[in-house]
């Protein structure tokens, strides 16, 4: 009996101070991993959860907040500025993306080929994404300028009329699309490489042993070997193309008259962020605003999902 | 004699294509070399001028008068220099411990840093640019240098190269030395992962200089922005855009970066290619 009673003491006394102890033990790594958690609460967490908030209520950003229930949402899936910048947004999208996922993967098909000056191609095709948006917009708008632009100038030579890149609903676009491609087929170009260069080249000797084409091996071993490259580059082009801002940003924010986040003459340009920043800050609506924000993040989710799936399947 | 003549055929249809793209890549910048030789009139001539002209320094003068270009450069490199040291700091730090310490909540922790690694940014504009005006930081450099002092990102890519570069081995003798925490992070971590820092460091960089969307919201004062905003504004204020002045300005902003990329091209590309394998 005496033994039983005097056990649980000795058990149960340690505990109290073994969170102390732990807490002792490990302030250091606490302490060295809390600036980013800190930050992340102050301008990550806290401003996600907000905005929810938000977008329930009516609110300018200067008077008192009034509650608006779903009714910012309703008035969101009736707007037709929105679905006309979610249509813009997915055109401008699909017309940089295709043409920029068949160059970026013929280009690294060479790459992977061409053993002399690589490195020297790789630094070249890499340069336009680094560069700043802001200065290649405005380099763009030039290109296509319709009275003074290269573009144009080459259309001329060949006998094609003047196209007024900027101010047509299509010319827009694709003016846009082309501003896109270029700054990222190159990027691309260099993580299909990437996944090209884990490929065995025994693949390669024995399709060649067997007779196949330069076709032929294309399609059957070195794009499926591809696919999960091509998943890659396919999310993270739908995750920044359809976050796109700053590019018709620049490009039209003189050929519009009303707002610089209008997108150009007819709206024809302006995207799902851009329509975000006009409603929030040109019209202070930062409930609206704040709807639209959880709308947009809703597109982007619902299409990735959609793009992964049909990358997935093809061929299984 | 066929087999050579074949192969130099054969290296002449894969290197003209790949110079085509070369060219197509590089044209953009030689546009804006030329534009920023020519006077307005000239740009607007018509055909297009290709080669070169006389009135840079003219161009130079002009844009010096229109913007403070120096003073939204300094602007720039505060905000892009201090985010870079800040977030290579405190993301080695934060990647040091995830990949290398056991302590309670880890997995938690790491779990939470994943999943804001995937929060689109737009949906924390707002709030931020009313926390921004709460506490009265809207118009400084302050307000763009603090939300991005660490990122998810950084996080990550670092805990990847040091779970494979630095060898426990090394970690336990130098903790029989009696090498403290700070010690190992400095003098065996920090030396190790050299390369990885240099690729982190110079992405961050040049997406701070690049950054567009957030300074042109929260720095409300035109007279003190960052380079891509005054760029922005030259380009939108001028009723009929002098081109010769806007593309002398954005040459001169892509300078710095165009320095820091050349002396980072290597790492950048070679660190870009085999992540995205991993990834």
């Amino acid at each position: 009996m005496a033994v039983l009673e005097q056990t649980p003491p000795a058990v149960v006394q340690p505990s109290p101070t073994r969170p102390k102890k732990g807490l002792r033990k490990y302030w250091h790594l606490y302490a060295a991993i809390s600036p980013f958690y800190l930050i992340f609460l102050g301008f990550g967490l806290f401003p996600v959860g907000f905005s929810l908030y938000l977008s329930f209520h009516r609110w300018d950003g200067l008077g008192s907040m009034e509650w608006a229930g779903l009714s910012q949402y309703q008035y969101l899936l009736s707007d037709s500025d929105f679905w006309n910048s979610i249509g813009n947004t997915i055109i401008i999208w699909a017309l940089a993306t295709f043409p920029m996922i068949f160059l970026a993967m013929v280009t690294a098909v060479m790459l992977n080929s061409a053993v002399r000056f690589k490195g020297l191609y790789r630094v070249a095709y890499f340069l336009p994404n680094v560069t700043s948006v802001v200065a290649i917009a405005i380099v763009f708008g030039s290109i296509f300028s319709t009275n003074s632009g290269v573009v144009n100038a080459v259309l001329h030579s060949v006998g094609i009329d003047q196209v007024a890149w900027l101010n047509t609903p299509w010319g827009i676009k694709v003016t846009i699309a082309a501003l896109m491609t270029w700054q990222w087929t190159g990027y691309n170009a260099i993580i299909f490489l990437a996944g090209l260069q884990t490929v065995p080249g025994e693949l390669y000797e024995a399709a060649r042993m067997d007779g196949a084409g330069p076709i032929q091996t294309f399609f059957r071993i070195t794009l499926p070997l591809l696919r999960p490259t091509l998943l890659f580059v396919l999310v993270v082009s739908t995750v920044t193309g359809l976050q796109s801002f700053s590019e018709p940003q620049v490009l039209l924010q003189t050929s519009s008259n009303d707002s610089t986040f209008a997108g150009g003459p007819g709206h024809s340009g302006q995207t799902m962020v851009l329509y975000f920043f006009q409603q929030t800050f040109d019209n202070n609506d930062f409930g609206y605003g704040a709807a639209v924000a959880w709308g947009i993040f809703l597109v982007v989710v619902l299409f990735s999902i959609i793009n992964w799936r049909l990358v997935q399947r093809r061929g299984d | 004699m066929a087999a050579i003549k074949g192969s130099r055929r054969r290296g002449i249809a894969l290197h003209l294509p790949l110079i085509i793209g070369t060219l197509l890549s590089a044209f953009p910048f030689y546009w804006a070399v030329i534009m920023s030789t020519h006077s307005s009139s000239e740009i607007f001539a018509y055909p297009p001028k290709l080669l070169p002209g006389t009135h840079f320094l003219e161009n130079v003068r002009n844009l010096f008068d229109a913007i403070d270009f120096f003073g939204s450069m300094w602007n720039s490199l505060l905000v892009a220099v201090s985010v870079t040291f800040l977030v290579l700091l405190f993301d080695s730090l934060a990647a040091f411990v995830f990949a290398k310490f056991e302590f309670p909540g880890k997995n938690l922790l790491f779990g939470l840093l994943m999943v804001i690694f995937m929060v689109p940014a737009q949906l924390s504009v707002i709030p931020q640019f009313v926390i921004m005006a709460k506490i009265g930081w809207i118009g400084s450099m302050t307000a763009l240098i603090v939300p991005a002092a660490a990122n998810a990102f950084g996080i990550f890519w670092m805990r990847q190269y040091m779970r494979s570069a630095i060898h426990d081995e090394l970690l336990d003798a130098s903790k029989l030395d009696g090498a403290n925490f700070l010690r190992q992070y400095w003098h065996v971590a920090l030396p190790v992962v050299r390369p990885g820092l240099a690729f982190l460091g110079i992405f961050t960089f040049m997406g701070q200089w690049n950054d567009f969307a957030w300074p042109l919201i929260s720095l409300t004062n035109p007279d003190n922005v960052t380079l891509q905003v005054a760029l922005s504004q030259l380009n939108g204020t001028h009723g009929t855009t002098d081109y010769g002045i806007v593309m002398t300005g954005a040459l001169l902003a892509l300078v710095p970066l165009l320095i820091v990329f050349a002396i980072g091209a290597k790492q950048i590309i070679g660190d870009l290619a085999k992540g995205a394998v991993r990834g």
